[in-house]
């Protein structure tokens, strides 16, 4: 073994446990112990360049998902969609924090978002929207299914709940490896009902793996708000029964989000095992693009949209640090540019030949 | 079982209604609902919402929400806490969402659901009814159009059940919920709202107007185990189930074949009769599935009719199914068993 992702004792037949004196916290775990160095200071200080960049970021998810939107209606993306707006300040704040090259993200069907927030091509991504050869995955993954190696990005999972316990085993590979990553692995309010969530939280906290488990509460799984499907309603106190130290998040301001992933990151990488954050957020949009959204009511999501929206805050805020207008106006104009060329590229890129149909089944070709 | 025969209409009285598929599903839970206070409707957004292909609307509304529930997003909760109910004595309907949901779910149904059965000596039943729709066509990908019937038919103690009419889903509904073995209820989501016949290019009729959309009013049961011969012909058998047998049916119409086309709609119990008195009249036999090639209900089918029907071929029995890869996203059509590779294996049947 490179370094045992397990304490020396492992190697024993009583398997990779830790004794009791090494639990979380040992006997005082306290759930809200990040908390509270959070609320200490609860929003990352960023400079005027850095929340540029944050807010370039979160206006390009924007406008390929209203793209992409527009492409679905179209009849040129078919199938699943599910858009990120909304959620933007989320995957654009955590993964701003993360390490490039050396940690790992996985996600659920909703990955638009965190593929954009790690700068890939908007191109290959709207390609495989439209199910093209130039798609990242050829277009035999489409929307919900998608992956970069290049970026550790490792996917892009269509059933829900699946990739957490993937995530863990991510985790373990970083610990194992000894190679300073970790893990940030990302669900939903509906996908924390899963049982394997928990038969991996309890093996991240036993193994005290390097990984972030995020829950993306948008409040709704589908059309069944969190209230009808949850008893434990607050998900960051859903590690508790493991010792994993919980954070609740506003997931719709960026330098929150970024500010708690500094905290919870900084945890993990001295080697404390897990930590659950919960990021309170809001999806705009349907749960797919065949969802008329009827559980909820219109008044609702516009008021998320008019009192709490991620970019409108970021875009306010620059504007006190003195950025003008026109510099905004600019940046809108290029991303737009940038959406209308990946739309571009999508649409006249050629469809897989199909003897892709029989590629990458097996590691043989047939 | 005669199966080749034209089931009786014991409802000849009852007025006819034209419905789609899903609104047929509806009318049998509601029915259902209605006559056994032990019925109850679980799955994910099926209450509130009425399920994402609305199978379940309006019925939270009618019979309340301690009979019609949304449950968490928990597979292999929502199929075990049915064990339970079901060994108590109720009649659970689980719905899971899409049948590519329903892995996490497996081991309450094959270890527990499908065996407390035989291991209790029949001191202890798990009757449910998992409805769940399954099926491609809908561009959705490895993870919303996969066909698993077979992982099913291939556990002992499960019955399963796949659908092609609206007709037929009502009647087969009813007597799988009132059946006192687990049953799966697979419902091709293709042809929830119209016969689609694999021409993808051209728009899919609605149900209305289609012999199988006429719905009698109130309670009938198609008993399972009964295939249904669709049409009769004998230049050769086909054998087929959900959504392919619209497919086969307009192949054969447009080939010009006297094919007959047997829709089993039920794999077990298996209507091995009406296959072996076909398959002996014909000589010549095709299966067609959505699902994966290997290991496919296509390839007991194959298995049974040499078996039984040996010194009655006059071909090798042709299998059309998905190809052995995962559900793709696009190249869906390349995948999809349909016209042209099916009119094609007819060709080589009728040659050899």
């Amino acid at each position: 073994m490179a370094k045992a992702a397990t304490s020396d004792s492992g190697t024993t037949a009583s398997g990779p446990a830790r004794d009791s004196s090494d639990q979380a916290g040992g006997d005082n775990f306290e759930l809200r112990s990040l908390q509270d160095s959070f609320e200490s200071e609860k929003r990352y200080t960023a400079s005027q360049d850095e929340l540029i960049g944050f807010y370039k970021q979160m206006l390009l998810i924007r406008r390929f998902e209203e793209k992409a939107g527009q492409l679905y209606g179209l009849g040129l993306i078919g199938g699943f969609c599910h858009l990120y707006i909304g959620q933007e300040a989320v995957a654009v704040g955590l993964q701003s924090a993360l390490q490039e090259g050396k940690d790992s993200v996985i996600t659920g069907y909703r990955d638009h978002g965190h593929m954009l927030a790690y700068g890939i091509d908007p191109k290959v991504i709207m390609a495989e929207l439209t199910g093209r050869q130039a798609g990242i995955s050829h277009g035999k993954g489409g929307s919900m299914h998608m992956f970069s190696t290049e970026h550790a990005f490792y996917g892009g999972h269509g059933i829900v709940g699946a990739q957490v316990s993937l995530g863990a085993g991510l985790a373990f590979a970083h610990k194992y490896r000894d190679d300073g990553g970790i893990c940030l692995a990302y669900f939903g309010d509906g996908a924390a009902n899963q049982g394997q969530v928990y038969e991996s939280f309890n093996m991240a906290s036993l193994w005290q793996l390097p990984i972030v488990f995020v829950v993306e509460n948008n409040q709704y799984a589908m059309g069944t708000s969190v209230k009808r499907s949850s008893a434990e309603t607050e998900f960051y106190r859903r590690g508790t029964a493991f010792r994993i130290p919980g954070i609740a998040v506003n997931g719709m301001d960026v330098l929150e989000v970024r500010r708690a992933a500094e905290v919870a990151f900084a945890h993990v990488r001295e080697g404390n095992g897990p930590v659950l954050l919960e990021l309170n957020t809001y999806r705009y949009r349907g749960h797919s693009m065949s969802d008329p959204a009827k559980y909820r009511t219109r008044e609702e999501v516009q008021g998320v949209r008019e009192t709490s929206d991620p970019i409108e805050r970021a875009k306010a805020e620059l504007a006190g640090m003195g950025v003008d207008e026109e510099t905004l106006k600019q940046i809108d104009k290029d991303i737009r540019a940038a959406v209308a060329e990946a739309a571009d590229f999508a649409e006249k890129s050629p469809e897989p030949d199909a003897s892709e149909l029989y590629t990458d089944v097996l590691v043989e070709s047939y | 079982m005669a199966g080749i025969e034209e089931e009786p209409v014991s409802l000849a009285e009852a007025p006819v209604r034209s419905l789609s598929m899903i609104e047929a599903i509806n009318d049998a839970l509601d029915i259902m609902l209605e006559r056994d206070p032990d019925v109850i409707l679980l799955g994910e957004d099926i209450g509130y919402f009425g399920g994402v292909f609305r199978a379940t609307a309006g019925l939270q509304q009618k019979h309340g929400k301690t009979r019609v529930f949304d449950t968490p997003i928990s597979e292999g909760g929502i199929i075990g806490v049915a064990v339970g109910m079901g060994a108590y004595g109720l009649r659970p309907v689980p719905e899971i969402q899409f049948a590519d949901y329903i892995y996490p779910g497996l081991d309450q149904l094959i270890s527990e659901a499908a065996r407390l059965r035989y291991r209790s000596a029949g001191e202890f039943i798990a009757p449910m009814t998992v409805r769940s729709p399954f099926g491609g066509g809908i561009f959705g990908g490895q993870t919303h159009s996969q066909s698993p019937e077979a992982l099913f038919t291939h556990v002992s103690g499960l019955k399963t059940v796949v659908p092609s009419t609206p007709h037929d889903a009502k009647g087969l509904l009813i007597s799988a919920i009132e059946d006192n073995d687990p049953v799966i209820f697979f419902e091709p989501k293709r042809i929830y709202n119209g016969p689609f016949d694999g021409y993808y290019d051209k728009p899919t009729k609605p149900w209305k107007g289609h012999p199988g959309a006429r719905v009698p009013e109130g309670y009938y049961s198609i008993p399972l185990g009964k295939a249904h011969t669709v049409r009769s012909g004998s230049a050769m058998t086909v054998l087929a189930y959900g959504t392919m047998v619209h497919v086969a049916e307009a192949v054969c119409r447009d080939k010009g074949v006297d094919a007959e086309i047997i829709d089993l709609r039920t794999l077990v119990p298996l209507d091995i009769e009406a296959v072996e008195n076909s398959v002996e009249k014909t000589g010549r036999c095709l299966v067609v599935h959505e699902a994966t090639r290997t290991s496919g209900f296509g390839a007991e089918l194959a298995a049974l009719v040499q078996e039984r029907c040996f010194y009655h071929l006059e071909a090798p029995v042709e299998r059309v199914t998905g190809f052995d890869t995962p559900y793709p996203h696009s190249l869906e059509w390349a995948y999809f068993p349909g016209p042209i590779r099916i009119g094609e294996a007819i060709d080589r049947l009728m040659e050899a």
